[in-house]
C-alpha cells in the first residue's frame, strides 16, 4: 500500500464549496527512462484517479506519464450531505487502492 | 527472450509508427511535435471550433526544474446544473506524449478549478481545453521555459 495523504475539512456547512488535495506516493515511471543495462525501463503509472461522495461520482482524472511523480491532485466539491468520501487510484496492473474519509455537514 | 523484450512490440510499434510521422521516439532529445499536440487536441474536439478565454491556465513561466511544475486550471463557470464544465484536458508540445491529463468534473465540483503537478521535457506551449455541458470548447496557453529538464537523468 503506498502512502497517501489527503487533506479535507472534517466538517462544512451544507453547500460549502470544500476544497481537497489528494497525494499518493508513487513513481510514475514514464517507460521512456532508460536503466542501467540500456534497456527501457517498463512504464509503471497510476492512469486513473476516481473520487466519489456517498457513492456519486464527483471527480474523475485521467493521468499520463506527463504526470510528476507523486501524483498531487487538487479539486474542488460541494458539501452535500455528512458521508462518505472515497478516493481511488488505479495503476498500470490494474491495482487500486481505495481510502474513505468521513466528512460531516451540519 | 526475457520479459522486457517481450513486453513492448506494441510500444515499440508505437514509436516507430511515431517516428514515421515524424515524430521522434523519446530518447534523450525530447520529442513530440507541436503537430502531435494539434492532432491530439483535434481528436479530442473533433470540428468543433475552440475558443480563447473562460480558462485560465497557470505555470511558473521559468521552471527550475521540468520533474514537477505546479499547474493550475480555472475555468470561469457558475458551475450549475445547466452550464457547468465537463472535462478539462491538458496538452503539451514537447513530451514524449502530447497529453498530460484529463479531468472530469460536473455540476457537483462547485468550482471548476484543478491542480496538480507535471513533467516538462523541455521549454514549450502547455495548452488546457475545457468542454463546457453546452458542447463548447475554451482554451487557454502557457509558455514555459525550463532549465533542467524532466527525464534527462535519463
Amino acid at each position: 500500500m503506498a502512502r497517501v495523504l489527503i487533506n479535507l475539512p472534517a466538517r462544512a456547512k451544507r453547500g460549502e464549496i470544500i476544497e481537497i488535495k489528494t497525494l499518493i506516493a508513487h513513481p510514475m515511471e514514464t517507460g521512456y527512462r532508460l536503466g542501467p543495462t540500456g534497456a527501457a525501463i517498463p512504464r509503471d503509472i497510476i492512469n486513473r484517479f476516481l473520487c466519489t461522495y456517498n457513492g456519486e461520482e464527483v471527480f474523475r482524472a485521467e493521468l499520463f506519464p506527463a504526470i510528476a511523480a507523486n501524483p498531487f491532485i487538487t479539486f474542488f466539491t460541494v458539501a452535500t450531505e455528512s458521508g462518505e468520501i472515497v478516493f481511488s487510484w488505479t495503476d498500470d496492473h490494474g491495482e487500486t487502492q481505495t481510502e474513505v474519509r468521513q466528512i460531516t455537514v451540519e | 527472450m526475457d520479459e522486457r523484450s517481450s513486453d513492448p512490440p506494441t510500444r515499440r510499434l508505437v514509436l516507430f509508427t511515431a517516428a514515421g510521422l515524424g515524430l521522434a521516439p523519446f530518447a534523450p532529445p525530447a520529442a513530440a511535435t507541436p503537430a502531435a499536440m494539434d492532432e491530439a487536441i483535434r481528436m479530442l474536439v473533433g470540428k468543433a471550433t475552440v475558443k480563447r478565454g473562460r480558462v485560465k491556465l497557470e505555470l511558473p513561466p521559468i521552471v527550475e526544474n521540468g520533474n514537477t511544475v505546479p499547474l493550475t486550471v480555472t475555468v470561469d463557470s457558475p458551475m450549475s446544473e445547466t452550464d457547468h464544465v465537463t472535462d478539462i484536458h491538458v496538452f503539451n508540445e514537447k513530451n514524449p506524449q502530447p497529453y498530460v491529463a484529463a479531468f472530469d468534473l460536473g455540476p457537483r465540483a462547485g468550482k471548476a478549478v484543478v491542480s496538480t503537478r507535471i513533467r516538462l521535457a523541455d521549454s514549450q506551449q502547455v495548452v488546457a481545453i475545457a468542454r463546457l455541458s453546452d458542447g463548447s470548447f475554451w482554451s487557454d496557453s502557457a509558455d514555459v521555459i525550463v532549465t533542467l529538464a524532466a527525464c534527462a537523468e535519463g
